[in-house]
């Protein structure tokens, strides 16, 4: 599940690859449409029709639905490739969104009459900063306890949602102190629309930013090289390149973080406006799938975020319009990453390596010999 | 004082026990050295599984299907981390996605958009004379319904078979050295399918637990996240059976505390309990609270 | 004496793609002795046992285990019908205690106690002490080899195979295990004993077998052979075709600047078991120096700490700044596979690179070093895979021979390991140019000829000690196996 190699010009590499990604997407989501709508009984059309107005049917859907639906998919996908490219496996997205909202809204309210850019700045710096936090122990866990990256993120998921369920019925709590959620922010610091007339606020910009911030990171730094090699094959990183695995898998832990965290400030700034228990409905779980499916790539990832994005808008419509269930949609996401899976599982049988040659390794590899 | 501590401990079998035999299936899968993160989805299928089952043809019915659920969610899960050597973590998330998108698609699609509340039977109660009498835990633990009985007989059978039978022994090996095992004659990939199948028939247990004995209906993503819980529960017991059972109660309390402090009329934020056992579970794992150390080939596929 | 042999292998073949590691090698373990096989690395001892073992499938022959033919289809078939095996690398589960790996394979009730009673009645009867609540992880060395002996008889095995099992012993340790290996013979036992040790095999075995390139080339009485007829017979003459003529290297005198200088270095394997002590070196510009010895001699961590890649546990060590290495297992420690070339060019130095990557300058630089080490491959965009191995190889060395300067010392684990005769020649040569260029080089190779083919200067791991001696394929393969 590692991108391709090679650094082939970034438009070309995108036609090549996604187009016909994108084909076999499109069957597979008409499929499962289609199979559910003979089974349930539904009109098939009319279902087909309902999603399509609800994903890309209309500027309305494609700005004020898909797109801003598709923001913290991005964000968190992107957060989620880039850990698993240094071979971090952050399941903790969910909670270090959790956390970069609850910081943002934090400083959103303390700060709400100073001047709005320097609130909104500081909030996003915030949210930033508290996923970073909320990825520090986890990271910590692993470096120097050996904890497993997935147990303790998942840890630190449900300390997230808790910690929230907290602020929201205490200090943070709305002033009249009845519903579990705080304060709205004042208009003045939510995020500015990129489209006047629309929902599509400037996160969505800000999450473009970040993916080619982070391709450009990857493609072009020493450190964002020291990353791929890290995750490709952390032996020859550190006995030929001289990589510090540890120190570079640390760093990688909490700038996922960070990315995270961001998504969660920017969904509180730009659509809840204020802080919920539920403010995310599993981004950060969706977020897995989303770096999947754009293989690990930024620019990538970008694009399969915006596709996930319209799939839940689509999906959204669909149960209004056809009363097909939207939930459908993670059974797409499931099937999605199984094929994935399936595919590389076939590939590599594919380009099987032909059996060792004896006395190709030092010492006895009784692993090998007994394995075949 | 009892009026209060009653009903707190009881609510904290209650919680307790759906946890606790998910958690008890995932470690056994665990110390074979597979994490399965799809229990989420076990659980949830076998909810399902247990109010079709029950609904058709009755209790037994339901708890059958809910184990055979369960199973089949696992068996996805087995196949493409044994057969396919796929990542185990990828894995369980798409297998979690799958049960959690299919039970929902098949509950609105068979019972009607709205999910009317449907009537199935449950199991209620089963209360035990005389022991159920004794002051404080006296309830709590014996008037429960047949599954926290199950849990009582399960905990002390799979501390015997993993501690006490060649069986047991090779499963922790496999956990530990995959090659060491096959070296000794043990099938590495054989257990392990076992192991995930075993916890998958727990997890739909669990599910059906919640179906069948506490909230008597079916609600879409009613596993609330229990499998990742389970998870949790399973690190903060070391990865042995009875601190599992353990550490599934302390989770219970967690929760039960919420409307412990609301009965007592207290303000303290219950939230602190409901995190504290993470928080606990996170400091064993780095070794502040005695040892706790997962099997040293856990996750690996290869 | 009319009992049947304890082990027979008759004409054992096996092959590994085109290679053949086995050609009809053949084996009469007697019971009641202790039978050594000999062989150079790679003459197809272990090979031959993990047949025996049944880890490995032959693809011709026959196996009886007395007398009885065998099809041993797995390691518990072999477990089954008498065999136990002490592998050079142990497996043991080290998490779990000493009567839990001891139980590990068997059937039913489990009960620690009993477990324990059997490890203390094995100690008994077999004299290998072992405290059964022991974790085997925590064991030193030779406990753990105890264990893996315990493991096998408990399982009944009544012939014992162990390969090479005094590489990681003490003297005293080594000494103690061949004793009791020869009163287990002396009991109605049966060991085949693979050593690359002359002496050791003169000294306790009954019988001795020399492999020599997949054939048994020599077998019989020990009593009724001389050492330099199993020396002869495990050294052979050099092959014809396999490594090229020795280009125009020799006795140089070594008369450049000291490029490193080693001083009572010791150094340990990842286990902490010191594999060579007290080594004291001084390497110079223009000078190839070959390190020979059998598998597990300590050659290996002497290398990587020469590259700076291990620290030696004691000793003063002073390397140049900047060192060139090629790894031995070069597809996991050299290369990131599925990275393009360049991006494998630009792996060094990675660790300390600031700032932005200068991709067209790499790019430039590693079409430009692939013209110049004839890198076969379409461009430099393509994947380290794709490439054969010896295209590998040299961008491996390609890469690690460059710099501006280049660097003072170049380490190679088995550099021309599993290249074919072309490619193989061509990595000598450019080595060679390196060196006649000023460069200091540090080789090590399994197979002694290729470090023959190119060494100006010779030493020689055994016994824990490193030692100087001729480059001469006589003299270095007798030091190999500790003859005088």
């Amino acid at each position: 599940m590692r991108g391709p190699a090679g650094r082939r010009s970034p438009v070309h590499e995108l036609a090549a690859t996604v187009v016909p990604a994108l084909a076999l997407l499109v069957v597979l989501v008409v499929a499962i449409l289609v199979i559910t709508s003979l089974a349930g009984g539904y009109d098939a059309v009319a279902v087909m029709r309902a999603f399509w107005r609800g994903s890309f049917g209309s500027s309305d859907a494609l700005l004020s639905s898909t797109l801003v639906r598709a923001t913290p998919l991005i964000l968190a996908g992107l957060a989620v490739a880039f850990a698993f490219r240094a071979g971090i496996l952050n399941i903790g997205a969910e909670g270090q969104i959790l956390a970069g909202a609850a910081a943002a809204t934090t400083v959103a309210l303390t700060l709400a009459d100073r001047p709005a850019a320097l609130v909104i700045t500081a909030a996003l710096v915030a949210g930033a900063a508290g996923g970073a936090a909320w990825a520090l122990l986890p990271a910590i866990l692993l470096r120097w306890f050996g904890v497993l990256d997935v147990i303790s993120t998942i840890m630190m998921n449900f300390v997230a949602l808790h910690g929230v369920g907290y602020l929201v019925r205490g200090p943070l709590q709305e002033v009249l102190g009845i519903y579990p959620q705080s304060s709205t922010l004042p208009d003045a610091v939510h995020l500015p629309m990129m489209v006047p007339g629309t929902r599509l606020h400037l996160g969505f910009a800000l999450a473009l930013v970040v993916s080619i911030a982070l391709a450009v990171i990857l493609r072009s730094t020493a450190a964002g090289f020291r990353i791929r090699v890290t995750g490709e094959n952390p032996f020859a990183a550190r006995i030929a390149g001289g990589i510090d695995v540890q120190r570079t898998g640390m760093r990688v832990f909490l700038m996922s973080g960070a990315i995270a965290g961001l998504a969660g400030a920017i969904e509180v700034l730009g659509v809840t406006f204020a802080l919920y228990e539920n403010l995310s409905p599993g981004f950060g779980y969706t977020a897995i799938a989303v770096a999947l499916l754009g293989a690990l790539d930024p620019v990538r990832v970008m694009l399969s975020g915006i596709f996930f994005g319209a799939l839940e808008a689509g999906a959204g419509a669909m149960q209004r319009d056809a009363g097909v269930p939207s939930v459908l949609v993670s059974v797409i996401q499931a099937m999605i990453i199984l094929g994935l899976l399936a595919t590389a599982w076939w590939r590599a049988k594919r380009a099987a390596a032909p059996p060792p040659v004896p006395g190709a390794s030092e010492g006895e590899r009784l692993d090998e010999a007994t394995a075949g | 004082m009892i009026d209060v501590a009653a009903p707190f401990l009881e609510a904290t079998v209650r919680t307790a026990t759906p946890l606790a035999l998910a958690a008890l299936g995932e470690m056994v899968a665990e110390r074979a050295g597979v994490i399965n993160i799809g229990v989420e989805g076990a659980i949830i299928a076998g909810a399902f599984g247990a109010l079709v089952g029950a609904g058709a043809a009755g209790l037994g019915a339901g708890f059958a299907l809910a184990i055979v659920a369960g199973c089949l969610v696992s068996m996805v899960f087995a196949v493409f981390v044994v057969a396919l050597r796929a990542d185990q973590i990828i894995t369980g998330a798409a297998v979690t996605l799958l049960g959690l998108g299919l039970t929902g698609v098949l509950y609105r699609t068979m019972y009607g958009a709205s999910g009317a509340a449907l009537s199935i039977p449950t199991t209620g109660v089963l209360v035990i004379p005389v022991i159920s009498e004794l002051p404080w835990v006296g309830r709590a633990l014996f008037a429960q319904p047949v599954t926290t009985y199950l849990l009582y007989a399960l905990t002390p059978a799979l501390a015997w078979w993993l501690y006490r039978t060649h069986a047991g022994l090779a499963l922790r090996a496999v956990g530990e050295s995959p090659d060491a095992a096959r070296a000794a004659g043990v099938r590495p990939d054989r257990i392990r399918v076992a192991a995930m199948l075993f916890g998958g028939a727990l997890a739909g247990l669990a599910g059906a637990t919640l179906v069948l004995a506490q909230a008597g209906t079916f609600a879409e993503g009613m596993s609330a996240g229990r499998g990742f819980i389970a998870i949790a529960v399973v690190a903060l017991g070391s990865w042995s059976p009875w601190r599992t059972l353990l550490a599934a109660v302390l989770f219970g309390a967690g929760f039960a505390t919420q409307t412990l402090l609301q009965a007592l009329g207290w303000d303290v934020p219950y939230q602190i309990f409901l995190a504290l056992p993470y928080l606990l579970a996170l400091a064993a794992l780095a070794g502040a609270a005695g040892r706790a150390r997962a099997p040293a080939a856990l996750g690996r596929s290869n | 004496m009319n009992a049947p042999p304890a082990l027979t292998l008759e004409h054992i073949t096996k092959s590994f793609g085109p290679v053949r590691a086995l050609a009809s090698a053949s084996l009469e373990v007697r019971r009641g002795t202790v039978h050594a096989v000999l062989g150079e690395n790679g003459a197809g001892k272990s090979t031959l046992m993990r047949i025996a073992f049944g880890l490995l499938r032959p693809d011709a022959g026959r196996i009886r285990v007395d007398g009885v033919m065998r099809d041993h289809a797995s390691s518990a078939a072999a477990i089954r019908s008498g065999l136990g095996m002490v592998h050079q690398h142990f497996t043991l589960v080290p998490t779990m205690t000493v009567a839990e790996n001891v139980a590990l394979g068997g059937r039913g009730r489990f009960d620690m106690r009993a477990a324990r009673r059997i490890v203390d009645q094995l100690t008994l009867d077999t004299g290998l002490v072992l405290d059964p609540g022991a974790l085997a992880g925590a064991l030193p060395v030779g406990a753990q080899q105890r264990l893996e002996i315990l493991k096998a008889l408990a399982h009944r095995a009544h012939t014992l195979i162990l390969d090479e099992p005094t590489a990681v012993l003490s003297p005293v340790e080594a000494d103690e295990l061949l004793a009791w290996l020869r009163r287990f013979a002396d009991n109605g036992g049966a060991a085949v004993l693979i050593t690359h040790k002359l002496r050791e095999a003169s000294a306790i075995a009954d019988d001795v077998t020399v492999l020599r390139h997949g054939r048994t080339v020599l077998t019989g009485a020990i009593a009724s052979l001389t050492e330099p007829m199993l020396v002869h017979a495990m050294l052979g003459a050099p092959p014809e075709s396999d490594v090229p003529e020795r280009a125009a290297s020799g006795t140089r005198p070594a008369s450049g600047d000291i490029v490193l200088r080693a001083d009572g270095v010791t150094v340990s394997d990842d286990r902490g078991v010191p594999r060579l002590r007290d080594v004291t070196l001084e390497l110079h510009r223009g000078e190839i120096v070959g390190i020979a010895g059998v598998e597990g001699a300590g050659q290996r961590e002497l290398l990587r700490a020469l590259a700076g890649r291990l620290v030696p546990r004691s000793g003063a060590l002073r390397l140049p700044s900047h060192i060139g290495f090629v790894p031995g297992e070069r597809q996991r420690d050299a290369l990131a596979l599925d990275m393009s070339l360049s991006e494998n060019v630009a792996l060094r130095g990675a660790g300390a690179r600031r700032g932005w990557m200068r991709w067209r300058a790499i790019d430039a630089r590693t079409r430009q070093l692939m013209k110049r080490f004839d890198v076969r491959a379409g461009s430099e965009t393509q994947s380290a895979r794709s490439l054969s191995g010896g295209n590998q190889q040299r961008l491996v060395l390609a890469r690690e021979l460059d710099g501006d300067p280049p660097p003072g010392l170049l380490v190679a684990e088995n550099p021309v390991r599993g290249l074919d005769v072309r490619a193989m020649e061509d990595v000598l040569q450019r080595l060679l140019a390196a060196r006649d260029a000023g460069m200091c080089i540090v080789t090590h190779a399994s197979d002694l000829d290729e470090v023959l083919a190119i060494a100006d200067r010779l030493f020689v791991c055994f016994d824990g000690r490193l030692t100087e001696t001729a480059v001469d394929r006589e003299a270095a393969g007798r030091a190999m196996v500790g003859a005088t």
